[in-house]
């Protein structure tokens, strides 16, 4: 039979047991961003272009008939140069390799940016074949983001290239 | 003293304070901190059984996912939203009793020699608990399921495993699909079964098992639970909207505690801290640590194959195979890897009885470092030796209570392995060769070291488990004391208090036969 004492001091500590549980699972509360701060995902996976070489004649003479391919395309993929700018400022710039062991993979990047909500203007250059000098994939725009919208930028070639959504 | 066990001390020295310090409103049965596998285990069932019931009822979609448990928090909130809540809390708590569990195992050395197993086994179980918590949080897909997810995803991409980012799965409201939270689902349902394994591969090398805790803290822990689910029940957030980052959500820092962990520092500092915490759990054992004691060593030729060093080893280190001299006779024989040479089979042992009249006893299991022989013959010494009107015996453990500062002229102490050591006959010789009264020390309830040390000497003193005191012993001339390390003044009064009782009853009739053992001719 248990003294009186030893009950109170079970409901106590089961009672502490139960707020530090209560508490816990809900408490204190967590917010990952603040208010009035939006963000920009830039989320692009994309193959970059393969520097084929056209064959010569004498080259296509010497291989078997069904194998003459006029191109001359490796299996390895360029690496992507990319740029991000806020405001007229760089904020991201990198080259991205592509995956695999034989680097025929997709390039891909992923990176959030936190901005104050408002008026912005994005500007995002790509180059998916660094042979070629420049940037053959450019994409400006004015934006508005509201507290706590996500803006993702992504490259499709089948929607024209880069796209803000 | 090397950083790690200073460190390793100062919490142990904490923690036990607290233990024992619980014992006095809970009693050692029903002391949560010495039951937290059991207790844990008892959560998990909880997160179980309200799991198939929120299995058979959800639907899988990306709309219909949040309604139906929607539906269950408002509308059936009776059973359905019981159900939840209960499921939430209970794995809360099961993570709070998991890394006490973890902290009580690490800070008492229960993590090499015998226990290696043991220990090894547990390391993966936090993992698996962990993705298996973090993944129920999705299937809601409410605002904490969408920051919870992309969190995750985030952190995973760090991890050069995935050749395009997880976290493109989530970038916008169409790009996920209701396939999504079918294989979630099975997710939610697979890593628990692993865990479940995995918990039978952790206690597979232990024997009798604490499944389940007393039945008075299961009622008490399940009422808790239930007073929260009533008062505080979980509720879902607003659905997720992946074209803009949640607000300030309700959190449960016992789960998803690492997302703001990541948010505050980065992926690489969150995966570097947990690969360097569970490499070092893993290297642990490979630490120094004190040199294991000798192990049990079996006798042939006095082992009958009675299977009670079987029945009473706690960590599973004794099997039976067919006698090689005996025909149709078992012998125990003793993995080194397991015995935790605690000596509780010597005292199990019917051989190690002090009655038999040999020379040299020997019994069919013995401990190298006390056998139960050189046992008898301290007793015999100092029984001779001892002076006074009331000769008190005391048998301690090592690790409970210091017994020898009791020794005097007419109190004799024997430390023991662990009581669960001493065959109870011991304590009727003790009694007919001289004794006036015998003193027993064992750990606090449910304290043993080895597990079942307290429980196994207390059943057999009161004759519910072989070998058994005989009845004929009066119960009157023995104490038992349980005492811990820190019980040193209590254990004194204790022997203080016996011996005034036993002056009490100095005209009693109650006394046995002496006994005078004599050697048969041929021993």
């Amino acid at each position: 039979m248990l003294k009186p004492t030893a009950i109170v001091g079970q409901v106590i500590l089961y009672g502490a047991f139960a707020a530090f549980i209560g508490y816990f699972a809900t408490s204190p509360k967590y917010r990952q961003i603040p208010d009035d701060v939006a963000l920009i995902k830039l989320s692009i996976s994309h193959l970059g272009e393969r520097e084929c070489r056209k064959r010569s004649p004498e080259e296509l003479a010497k291989m078997p008939p069904n194998m003459r391919a006029p191109m001359d395309c490796p299996r390895e993929r360029s690496d992507i140069r990319l740029e991000v700018d806020l405001d007229g400022q760089p904020v991201f710039h990198t080259v991205m390799h592509p995956t695999g062991l034989y680097k025929d993979g997709v390039s891909t990047v992923y990176k959030r940016f936190e901005v104050k909500a408002g008026d912005h203007r994005v500007t995002v250059r790509m180059n998916d074949n660094l042979v070629k000098p420049g940037f053959n994939f450019v994409k400006e725009e004015a934006i508005k983001l509201k507290p706590g919208q996500v803006m993702v930028i992504d490259f499709n070639p089948d929607k024209g290239g880069l796209f803000f959504k | 003293m090397s950083f790690h066990a200073a460190l390793r001390k100062g919490v142990k020295s904490v923690f036990l304070r607290f233990e024992e310090a619980l014992d006095a409103p809970f009693g050692g049965e029903d002391n949560p901190l010495r039951h937290l596998g059991a207790i844990g285990l008892y959560l998990l069932w909880i997160v179980v059984g309200s799991g198939l019931y929120l299995y058979t009822v959800l639907d899988t979609g990306i709309d219909a996912v949040y309604n139906s448990i929607g539906y269950l928090s408002l509308e059936q909130w009776y059973l359905g939203g019981v159900l939840r809540s209960l499921h939430r809390y209970a794995a809360d708590g099961f993570m709070l009793v998991m890394m006490l569990h973890l902290l009580r195992e690490w800070c008492y050395g229960r993590y090499f020699g015998f226990r290696l197993y043991s220990w090894m086994t547990g390391v993966p179980l936090l993992w698996l608990a962990y993705i298996a918590g973090i993944g129920g949080y999705w299937i809601v897909w409410d605002q904490l399921a969408q920051l919870s997810a992309i969190a995750t995803t985030e952190l995973l991409d760090w991890l050069p495993i995935f050749s395009e980012p997880a976290a493109r799965n989530f970038m916008a409201p169409d790009s996920i699909n209701d396939r999504f939270f079918t294989m979630l689902v099975f997710i939610h349902l697979g890593v628990p079964l692993l865990l479940i394994l995995g918990l039978w591969a952790h206690v597979h090398r232990i024997s009798h098992v604490d499944y389940l805790p007393s039945r008075r803290v299961m009622l008490n822990t399940f009422a808790v639970l239930l007073l929260i689910s009533l008062f505080a029940p979980a509720l879902s957030n607003p659905p997720a909207d992946l074209a803009s980052v949640p607000g300030e959500l309700g959190f449960d820092w016992f789960i998803l505690f690492i997302h703001p962990l990541t948010d505050l520092t980065s992926p690489a500092v969150v995966w570097s801290l947990l690969f360097v915490l569970t490499a070092l759990l893993f290297a642990l054992p490979l630490l120094p640590h004190p040199r294991p004691d000798p192990v049990a060593v079996v006798d042939a030729a006095n082992c009958t194959g009675c299977n009670r060093c079987l029945a009473d080893c706690p960590y599973a280190a004794i099997a039976m195979e067919a006698h090689p001299q005996r025909p149709g006779l078992k012998l125990a024989v003793v993995d080194p890897d397991l015995c935790a040479a605690c000596g509780i089979c010597a005292g199990s042992c019917p051989s190690s009885t002090p009655f038999r009249r040999r020379k040299t006893l020997i019994t069919g299991i013995d401990m190298p470092q006390q056998p139960v022989n050189a046992l008898r013959e301290q007793l015999e010494q100092a029984l001779s030796r001892l002076e006074g009107g009331c000769r008190i015996v005391v048998f301690g453990c090592a690790r409970g209570a210091d017994v020898k500062p009791l020794a005097a002229a007419d109190t004799m102490v024997i430390p023991l392995l662990c009581t669960g050591m001493l065959p109870p006959s011991f304590v009727e010789y003790a009694l007919r060769c001289g004794a006036d009264g015998v003193l027993l020390s064992t750990c606090r309830e449910s304290a043993c070291e080895f597990r079942l040390g307290d429980r196994w000497t207390r059943r057999r003193l009161q004759g519910e488990r072989e070998p058994h005191l005989r009845r004929t012993v009066p119960i009157s001339r023995l104490q038992v004391v349980a005492a811990s390390s820190h019980d040193r003044t209590e254990l004194a009064e204790a022997l203080a208090d016996f011996r005034t009782r036993l002056e009490s009853q100095v005209d009693s009739d109650d006394r046995l036969q002496p006994y005078l053992r004599r050697s048969p001719h041929h021993a």
